[in-house]
């Protein structure tokens, strides 16, 4: 599939509004860790954030599904305005897969019991419709030969690649990356990639926080760059790299492109 | 890239190497590697060889298992005997007892349920309902008064099934408790965590005997007059507030050794709290407490020993009051090594458990 398909086409009218942030801002103690974040992101629209460590980036998606409160603006996901409320909270949280820098498998459930979790107790599936579910994740990620083991007998890659199985398979509308790549053996780094840009064909709305410049150039629609807390510049992955605007940006791409 | 060329052929690479050595060898450098230790090693075997055979002698040559007082008195060896001709009351206690076959039924069900539940493929709902008959018919047996039953007051129960029965209530009444009061510590919400807090600190700042005088003596006073609480009952609360303390705060510190990813991705999924806590964190936090859980337990199964100073008669007591017959009095080491004996069986049967329930959950 050639760049263009995979980016073509996205309706960007209110009514198609996956996630809208207004003014977002938070603080650790003194720290200003994100300073008046304005974000929309649209339905099958691909986000790439990078930037600097401690810039925010990691903090503002954790806060789409509220890991981390936010002390000032808002925030709307899919229709429904993240507050305190706790049922609102597991509703997003339902609509929202997340997959972390370090997997976060359960260590004490066999994989196919880490991809059931979620469907049979917040989805009330039935047992072996979520596990009929959970093997045809586990074919697309491609490690069903695994199923029965534990998430300690299987290497980086393929750890990462459950991870997103298991998110996929509360059926998100939304799917938050967060750092997906970096904790891996670089020989590792491609296969979840490759996941990852199978998903974006899907039309998956994807947010996805990382240093993976070749994947950011291939998927995303934008890709923004973030540092002390602010969105410092924002583009199409094209412009982006070609002619970034922002010293601090063409900075932050000289040292990590070489 | 180049492929490296990798080499599957085992025969070809280096095997460890393998030392043998010989009893001679294994001595000289276990036993005899240097001067120091070599003084050690004989002095040790002295004082084994002067204690061991005259114990021998004693316990098993020289001893007696079945005779009356009165011949044991007259030999040299250990009076074995005395266990035989008062194993009844020891068992037992004041239990009546033309009756005693209602507490041995219960004991054996007690035991064939504690069997049972072992296996952790029983554990399921039904197991449950099997606890819960099987305790009442339990109950039932002791105490008695329907279905033709004598009836038995609670006060002349004692023994081996006060001692079981304060300790298996105990230990399954305090670990929950004990869990709850730890989730309630580390709770967000102020009012929660400061009486867990409180209630932790406060029951761990007691000794359990200050306990058990309280559930004795000032309880009664703050009742409404006419009413009145089993004195068994009492202590068997008291017992389980003081453990649940300890539990609580041994399964704290399993809470904490659980990164806090994992609470992530189970709130992610959309996990609540509950299931949240009941199927990712305490099932890994539990697992890694049990060596500390189950030195609490086994603490908590002897400590109801305590029990004899608001006078009740567990097995200790018991055993205690045959020494005081006047026909059997000084044969106290014999009689203390067989209840330390029965002590010991439960308390490595418990160790040995959970040894193998660690290595069952090792994953």
């Amino acid at each position: 599939m050639s760049d263009e398909t995979l980016k073509k086409g996205i309706n960007r009218s209110d009514d198609n509004k996956m996630i809208e942030i207004i003014g977002m801002h938070k603080w650790f103690g003194d720290l200003h860790v994100l300073d008046d974040i304005h974000l929309t992101v649209y339905k099958g629209e691909r986000i790439v954030i990078c930037g600097p460590s401690g810039s925010g980036k990691s903090t503002l998606i954790r806060c789409i599904n509220r890991l981390e409160e936010l002390q000032k603006g808002k925030i709307i996901v899919d229709g429904t305005e993240l507050t305190n409320n706790l049922k609102d909270v597991e509703k997003i949280r339902e609509e929202v897969g997340m997959v972390f820098q370090h997997f976060n498998l359960f260590p004490h459930l066999t994989i196919i019991e880490n991809l059931t979790l979620g469907p049979i107790w917040v989805r009330k599936a039935p047992k072996k419709e979520a596990e009929e579910m959970a093997m045809v994740y586990l074919k697309k990620v491609h490690i069903e030969d695994q199923a029965q083991k534990y998430p300690g007998q299987l290497s980086g890659g393929q750890q990462q690649r459950v991870a997103i199985a298991r998110s996929l398979c509360m059926k998100p509308k939304i799917m938050l990356f967060d750092e997906p790549t970096s904790a891996l053996d670089p020989e590792m780094v491609k296969e979840v990639l490759d996941v990852m840009i199978n998903l974006a064909e899907e039309g998956m709305t994807m947010v996805v926080v990382s240093h993976e410049m070749g994947f950011a150039k291939s998927v995303a629609h934008r890709v923004m760059f973030m540092d002390f807390g602010r969105i410092v510049e924002e583009n199409t992955p094209q412009e982006f790299f070609d002619h970034p605007q922002h010293e601090r940006t063409k900075l932050f791409l000289s040292q990590i492109l070489n | 890239m180049v492929q490296l060329p990798r080499d599957n052929n085992q025969t070809d690479r280096l095997r460890a190497p393998v030392i043998r050595i010989g009893a001679w060898q294994w001595l000289k450098s276990n036993l005899f590697n240097g001067v120091f230790n070599s003084v050690v090693t004989i002095l040790v075997c002295i004082f084994l060889y002067k204690i061991i055979p005259p114990f021998v002698r004693w316990a098993f040559i020289d001893s007696l298992w079945l005779s009356t007082a009165d011949q044991c008195r007259a030999g040299d060896g250990a009076c074995w005997s005395i266990i035989p001709a008062n194993i009844r009351f020891i068992i037992f206690g004041f239990y009546p007892y033309e009756l005693h076959w209602r507490p041995t039924v219960a004991m054996i069900m007690l035991i064939s349920l504690l069997f049972y539940s072992k296996n952790r493929n029983h554990w399921n709902t039904s197991l449950g309902y099997i606890w819960i008959a099987g305790l009442l018919i339990m109950g039932i047996l002791m105490r008695g008064g329907i279905w033709g039953l004598t009836a038995v007051e609670s006060d002349q129960w004692g023994g081996l099934p006060l001692t079981l029965m304060l300790s298996v209530f105990g230990m399954f009444a305090a670990y929950p408790l004990g869990i709850l009061l730890a989730l309630g510590r580390r709770s967000k919400m102020p009012a929660i965590k400061t009486l867990c807090i409180l209630y932790i600190e406060l029951i761990r700042g007691v000794p359990l005997i200050s306990l058990l005088f309280m559930s004795a003596v000032l309880f009664p006073l703050f009742l409404p007059a006419g009413l009145t609480v089993n004195k068994i009952i009492r202590a068997q609360a008291a017992i389980i507030l003081f453990t649940a303390a300890y539990i609580a705060e041994v399964v704290r510190g399993g809470l904490q050794a659980i990164s806090r990813g994992q609470y992530e991705a189970a709130e992610s999924l959309g996990l609540n709290y509950v299931q949240k806590m009941r199927l990712v964190v305490l099932p890994q936090a539990l697992k890694i407490v049990i060596p500390p859980t189950v030195g609490i337990l086994i603490s908590a199964f002897k400590d109801t020993s305590l029990v004899v100073i608001i006078a009740l008669y567990d097995i200790l007591k018991t055993t205690r009051s045959v020494l005081g017959n006047p026909s059997w009095m000084g044969f106290s080491p014999e009689a203390y090594i067989f209840v330390a004996l029965i002590y010991f069986v439960c308390c490595y049967a418990m160790s040995n458990y959970s040894r193998r329930l660690e290595r069952e959950l090792h994953s």
